[in-house]
């Protein structure tokens, strides 16, 4: 009974999308107000719709109603309770589900809260929001519906892939779905403004938050999902270039590049045209990442098994959005105005360098991602472009990012002075040059370019640091000064900061790992020693334990470094009951300066284990960097000017301040 | 500076970027570009010496062989018509078996043994690579639908 109430909420979702996606642009088109206030109830009634499938469904996999298929292929009862409710999008139909609830939330939130906004731009925000509902929830009910009942029911399901019960994954979808989607948002916006033929700051502000916020989830989303992979794949890479990865790395590029060009429209009103056609860009590529990882027609080392049909009809949908909104932009582009001038190097032009390097840099990933596809529709040849590839483009291009990134935020806007600012950052130019002479000499050596690359990441931080400081006059003024100008200083400026400090603490993380790693490789018995730099990972002993629903090896490796005991390590290699899949859990003992991964693999039938152990540098800065990036973030959506509906109340504040002034 | 002049200047310097990202894949391409080879394509003798190239196949029946040193192991890719020996050594992804699809990448030593240095995971163990699946349709071996 539940799963019928959720296939047909989910048709009559599909029918308020249709009305939703038509009627207010009509309306606003042709001047029809009934027409127009139609949008906001179509939303919500769609999120409602969309709300109770999504329940019904989760319900089913929380009970293991094990007369529907999809609950039967992901589910067993043994299932701890976290990955009986993971198991819901942790599967093609439900994914796609879980996509679609989001895009419904996303709708349902413009028409709640977009009180404030022109009801036109409302009208039409909400009707292209309709638009790629319809096509989602065409897509699931034609293609993939989850609710399908099993004429014969089993006893009980066939597990979910082990791979994927892990706390970290379980979280690592919705993540990386509240970003795609979220990019959604953008879109509808661009879409709606090429419809209005108008582009102002006020759009710049609505517009910001919404891809700040998709920007975080996205960041988060894409962190989970490397670090999931550096502590269950055993083998502590944390990146691959895969085609998977890339998918979800191409809109964050765009992303960030959108971020930062909003910011152009709304203080400057330039870079219109640019902004909207980047915001097409990104969701595009947001669809084009869904499509990638669902059709599977690259080879990937995170690849599912999927149906190629579905991956057909995501095709068909990419091209109508991506051929009908660049049509649109087309059109209607060009009658952008531009605003203000500015010369090259200002705040404007910082920020058009950092566009125009993420979307070349964007490019490259893209190229390398598809130009399998190409070569073998055009001459049949079958190729994989990996890691080499990418280290040669994109990295060259990020360089020269990284660099300006410090001075950027201390040009002025409209006419810069770059001497100035070079002159500000001389004593991060001082703290770069001492990591970089420090690193060579704990390193002894080492590549040159990791070398540099500790040096920039110094850079960065300690530009960040210096221009924040500088917007405090800290030293220069008295403190009491300083700390009124702190608490004077707009969220958005402290968020900026955080998330530079962000990117410096990632690259150092990339270029530790990358650079210094040490392992060793064994097979081990108890009491065996091994030592990798410093440290001495001895072998105490191992056993099979018991999970809910797996029998586990568990080797106990005690780690000490000059006969001084660091810590105690337990990997285990699991066996689930409902497959013949094995996954490794690694033991890692993070520091500050860097991790101890220890994988134990299967027994030889000597009592040894295959053991392997790496030291691998400084390789939590990435994550810990991620963090700090979206809180960043976070901080910054928290200024009150970023607050959904704040333009309005913004003027009306100012408005009384200058009737009491 | 005019509006025109400033566009002009920004739309230099982006395709100026694009020469120079150009000028990059095409360097990369040159040298790093994997090619995929069936067992049948390694015997057939084009394949260059000391490329890194992918060999994909099926991991033929009880020929894995775990060396006494516990982490090189031995196999056989075939495609049913040939068959290419592999060696690796490392951690197999958790879904390598017998019978199964499998991609790995490495060289060709001087014995006709494929050196792999890497063996691709997946993530499911209904999954099969699609070259393999592609070389498999050639050789008329493919089961699947």
């Amino acid at each position: 009974m539940i799963a019928e109430i959720g296939h047909y909420a989910l048709m009559l979702a599909l029918v308020l999308a249709i009305i939703q996606g038509t009627m207010p642009l009509i309306g606003a088109q042709a001047g029809i107000d009934s027409w127009v206030s139609v949008a906001r109830p179509a939303a919500l009634g769609q999120l409602f719709f969309v709300t109770i499938s999504f329940a019904a469904l989760t319900y089913a996999f929380v009970v293991s109603d094990f007369t529907i298929a999809n609950v039967v292929k992901n589910s067993h009862s043994a299932k701890p309770m976290l990955y009986k409710v993971s198991g819901v999008w942790g599967n093609h139909e439900g994914s796609l589900l879980l996509w679609i609830l989001i895009l419904a939330v996303f709708g349902g939130a413009v028409a709640a809260f977009g009180s404030n906004l022109p009801s036109y731009l409302r009208a039409r925000v909400i009707g292209v929001q309709g638009l790629i509902g319809v096509g989602f929830l065409l897509f699931i009910l034609l293609t993939s519906t989850p609710f399908e009942r099993l004429p014969n029911p089993p006893a009980d399901g066939q597990g979910l892939n082990p791979l994927l019960q892990d706390p970290g994954l379980a979280f690592h979808p919705p993540f990386l779905y509240l970003g795609y989607v979220g990019f959604s948002m953008a879109f509808s916006f661009a879409i709606a403004a090429l419809l209005e033929g108008r582009v102002d700051p006020a759009w710049a502000r609505w517009v910001r938050p919404w891809t700040l916020l998709a920007w975080c989830f996205l960041t988060i989303g894409i962190a989970l999902g490397s670090w999931w992979a550096y502590y269950e794949l055993g083998w502590g890479g944390w990146w691959f270039w895969d085609p998977v990865e890339n998918a979800s790395f191409m809109p964050w590029l765009l992303g960030t590049a959108l971020l930062h060009s909003a910011i152009v429209v709304e203080k400057r009103d330039t870079l219109k045209a640019w902004t909207i056609l980047l915001a097409i860009l990104t969701f595009s590529l947001s669809l084009l990442g869904t499509f990638i990882v669902r059709s599977g027609v690259l080879t990937s080392v995170h690849a599912f098994a999927t149906d190629p049909e579905r991956g057909v009809f995501i095709l068909a949908f990419l091209a109508v959005v991506v051929g009908g909104s660049l049509l649109l932009f087309a059109m209607r582009g060009p009658a952008l105005k531009g605003g203000g001038l500015f010369s090259p190097i200002s705040r404007e032009g910082a920020l058009v360098l950092n566009n125009l390097l993420l979307t070349t840099a964007c490019a490259t990933v893209l190229l390398g991602t598809l130009y399998p596809l190409f070569l073998d529709a055009v001459t049949g040849d079958k190729v994989s472009v990996g890691p080499p590839f990418f280290n040669a483009t994109f990295v060259p291009l990020m360089v020269p990012l990284l660099v300006a990134l410090a001075a950027g935020p201390m040009m002025a806007w409209k006419r810069g002075d770059l001497m100035a600012a070079i002159s500000r950052l001389k004593f991060a130019f001082a703290l770069a040059f001492i990591v970089a002479l420090g690193t060579w000499y704990v390193k002894t050596g080492g590549p040159v370019l990791a070398i540099f690359s500790m040096a920039l990441g110094t850079w960065l931080i300690a530009g960040a640091v210096l221009e924040w400081a500088g917007r405090l006059k800290l030293f220069a003024a008295p403190l009491a000064d300083s700390w009124r100008r702190l608490r004077g200083l707009p969220r958005a400026a402290h968020g900026m900061t955080l998330a530079h400090i962000g990117v410096g603490i990632v690259i150092m993380g990339i270029t530790g790992v990358e650079a210094w790693t040490v392992e060793a490789a064994k097979v081990m018995k108890p009491g065996e020693t091994i030592s990798v730099g410093e440290y001495d990972l001895t072998l105490m002993g191992a056993k099979t334990v018991k999970g809910p629903n797996y029998s586990a090896l568990r080797g106990t490796f005690k780690v000490t470094t000059e006969g001084e005991p660091v810590t105690i390590l337990e990997p285990e290699t699991r066996s689930y009951l409902t497959s013949t899949m094995e996954t490794t859990e690694a033991g890692i003992r993070p520091t500050l300066s860097s991790d101890l991964y220890v994988a134990i693999g299967d027994s030889d039938g000597n009592g040894g284990y295959a053991t392997r152990f790496y030291v691998k540098p400084l390789v939590h800065w990435i994550w810990t960097g991620s963090v700090i990036m979206v809180l960043g973030g976070f901080v910054s959506l928290s200024d009150r000017r970023h607050r959904v509906g704040a333009p309005a109340k913004r003027s009306t504040r100012s408005k009384l301040k200058e009737a009491t002034a | 500076m005019t509006r025109k002049r400033r566009r002009l200047y920004l739309v230099l310097f982006g395709l100026t970027l694009l020469g120079v990202a150009t000028a990059l894949m095409l360097n990369a391409f040159s040298s790093s570009l994997v090619f995929f080879h069936t067992p049948t394509e390694v015997k057939a003798d084009s394949i260059e010496k000391d490329r890194r190239f992918r060999l994909g196949g099926l991991v033929e029946d009880e020929s894995v062989k775990k060396h006494t040193n516990g982490l090189t192991t031995s196999f056989r890719i075939t495609d049913h018509d040939y068959t290419v020996d592999v060696i690796f050594e490392g951690s197999l992804p958790d879904l390598f078996r017998e019978g199964q699809g499998v991609v790995a990448e490495g060289k060709l030593d001087a014995n006709g043994v494929f050196q792999a240095s890497e063996v691709l995971a997946k993530h499911d163990e209904n999954y099969m690579p699609p070259e393999v699946a592609d070389a498999l349709k050639k050789t008329g071996q493919w089961k699947g639908e």
